[in-house]
């Protein structure tokens, strides 16, 4: 049994029951849309068309075929979505805060550079390669950028350390050896409200000592 | 967010023709949608159907030879922040991409979405409020919070628009090239932007089915010095609560022209003809450029919260020319 199965048949996470008392108010609130790629067709939209696409992702090397709405986000994708199979996405690594791309918590790299996931949307990410702070890691060996995250005790309460994380791993896969003040800069679309700065720049600078 | 249908442009005859066949706010166009989005999610718009101009072939590049720049509408802020001939002969545009926002928004955002970007004030971003902007009769700025508006060019609407990369673009006399059913046309930058006191709600001149597709700048000559400086709260990726794009032809510590265009102070892109008239033709030293600060504010009108604004924008000019002879 993989890891993943495991997870599935032996845990009720906290996350997967959550999900589970708020199926109803979901299901309430889903509501007809209309997605169509040609003009014609936009001309022919009647407001009680019901029409979703389906799409294909590369997320962290493994093909998702999913249905979507135009308005679905990619982050609302990798954290609810279902593939056609009826698989979960389940990535919930990428954490939806203030879902305007502010906050830096969702942050995926697609195409290898960091984005915010809430702000852009499914549709969008086709064709393109998309690693969330899942993919980071080599199977069980971890990166460098969260070895160095543990080492440094970089993180309190660790809601924002996905973010943090794929926002490092980016910086360091453009720039090597990175001064601090471009450490900062490279952070700077992230936030942490416990205020561990200090400690996440000091994990990137020994990440890229031994990324080097 | 409301739902809607998603086309993926074609042609810009197609987008063109789908703007002209629908209502004004019904059919929107999205590129980077880092602003749309977060105006789609707040309900401040609620189109039927967005159109992604992405798909758009050959509008997502930068190409640069001896007469100057030419940058499609698609380009990302980050291509334009990062490009090394903009860095090199344009600073003042590869420094003003690299102060929007932050890596995730610049690796998205386009220039012809910062260009069109919609303003931030609270009041218009706010669902519940019917504000000037949207419709109703009172800019609520002006007796309530506004310690993030305008000082220069308000009345009736305080906002200030929110784009960094504008004032660049002015400073350096860039073009816009837009489409729309009947063909092409071309534009100054800074003819594009307009003031509340012409149209409260829009900021730039572009008609319901144009589209901004190209920008084009001169090259400056080669003893220009141009810099972009932007004071942001607390110093933290933000827009700018004042920022000055400076563009100085130097003969030594002559100025021997001067073009300075403030951002995050007016409702639109703000040139202050009367710090580019004390500085050009002048010797560049301390009292000449804090002249040039007091002059571009000596008509500022500042609302309850935003007097602050006034110092800041006057001192910002007085160190972006002094940056020109050091």
């Amino acid at each position: 049994m993989s890891e993943k199965e495991k997870k599935q048949s032996t845990n009720i996470s906290r996350r997967s029951f959550l999900k589970g008392v708020g199926t109803g108010t979901v299901a309430a609130t889903v509501v007809p849309a209309i997605l169509v790629g040609d003009a014609e067709k936009a001309e022919a939209q009647t407001d009680d068309t019901i029409s979703t696409a389906q799409i294909q992702l590369a997320i962290n090397e493994q093909k998702y075929t999913i249905e979507v709405e135009a308005r679905t986000t990619l982050l609302s994708v990798l954290r609810d979505g279902i593939d056609t199979n009826g698989n979960s996405v389940d990535l919930t690594g990428a954490k939806l805060i203030c879902d305007r791309g502010e906050c830096g918590g969702c942050t995926v790299l697609v195409d290898g550079k960091p984005i915010y996931a809430c702000m852009m949307l499914a549709m969008d990410a086709q064709g393109k390669q998309i690693t969330t702070v899942e993919g980071i890691a080599d199977g069980n060996t971890l990166h460098p950028v969260q070895e160095a995250f543990i080492k440094h005790d970089a993180l309190m309460c660790g809601f924002c350390t996905p973010g943090f994380v794929v926002s490092s791993v980016a910086l360091l896969n453009e720039n090597k050896k990175p001064t601090l003040e471009e450490i900062k800069n490279g952070l700077s679309g992230n936030t942490c409200r416990c205020g561990t700065y200090p400690f996440i720049f000091d994990a990137v600078e020994t990440a890229a000592q031994k990324m080097k | 967010m409301d739902t809607f249908s998603y086309v993926n442009a074609t042609s810009l005859k197609q987008v063109t023709s789908l703007l002209s066949d629908s209502e004004w706010g019904e059919v929107m166009l999205i590129a980077g949608g880092t602003d749309l989005l977060s105006e789609l999610k707040e309900y401040i718009e609620t189109p039927k159907t967005l159109i992604n101009l992405k798909t758009l072939p050959g509008m997502d590049s930068i190409s640069s030879d001896t007469s100057g720049l030419k940058i499609g509408a698609l380009t990302t802020v980050a291509e334009i922040a990062m490009h090394p001939t903009i860095q090199q002969h344009y600073t003042v545009l590869a420094q003003a991409a690299a102060s929007v926002a932050t890596p995730q928004i610049r690796n998205v955002g386009t220039l012809g979405g910062n260009l069109c970007q919609r303003p931030r004030c609270w009041y218009y971003r706010d669902e519940t409020v019917n504000c000037l902007k949207k419709g109703g009769d009172i800019c609520y700025a002006v007796d309530g919070l506004s310690k993030y508006h305008a000082i220069l060019g308000g009345d009736p609407v305080y906002i200030v628009h929110p784009s960094d990369i504008a004032p660049a673009l002015i400073a350096l006399n860039a073009t816009l090239k837009i489409t729309g059913p009947d063909g092409d046309k071309t534009m100054k930058v800074e003819e594009f932007f307009t003031l509340p006191s012409a149209n409260p709600f829009r900021e730039n001149v572009l008609e319901p089915n144009e589209i901004v597709v190209e920008v084009e700048v001169p090259k400056p000559k080669p003893n220009t010095k141009s810099l972009y400086l932007k004071a942001r709260e607390k110093g933290a990726p933000d827009f700018a609560l004042a920022s000055v794009a400076g563009v100085f032809e130097m003969n030594g510590k002559t100025c021997q022209s001067a073009n300075v265009v403030l951002g995050g102070v007016a409702p639109a892109p703000w040139r202050s003809a009367e710090a580019e008239t004390v500085l050009t033709g002048k010797t560049i030293n301390d009292s000449i450029s804090m002249k040039a600060g007091e002059e571009a504010v000596k008509d500022a009108q500042p609302l309850a919260d935003n007097e602050y604004k006034v110092t800041l924008t006057q001192n910002l000019i007085s160190r972006a020319a002094m940056m020109a002879v050091n």
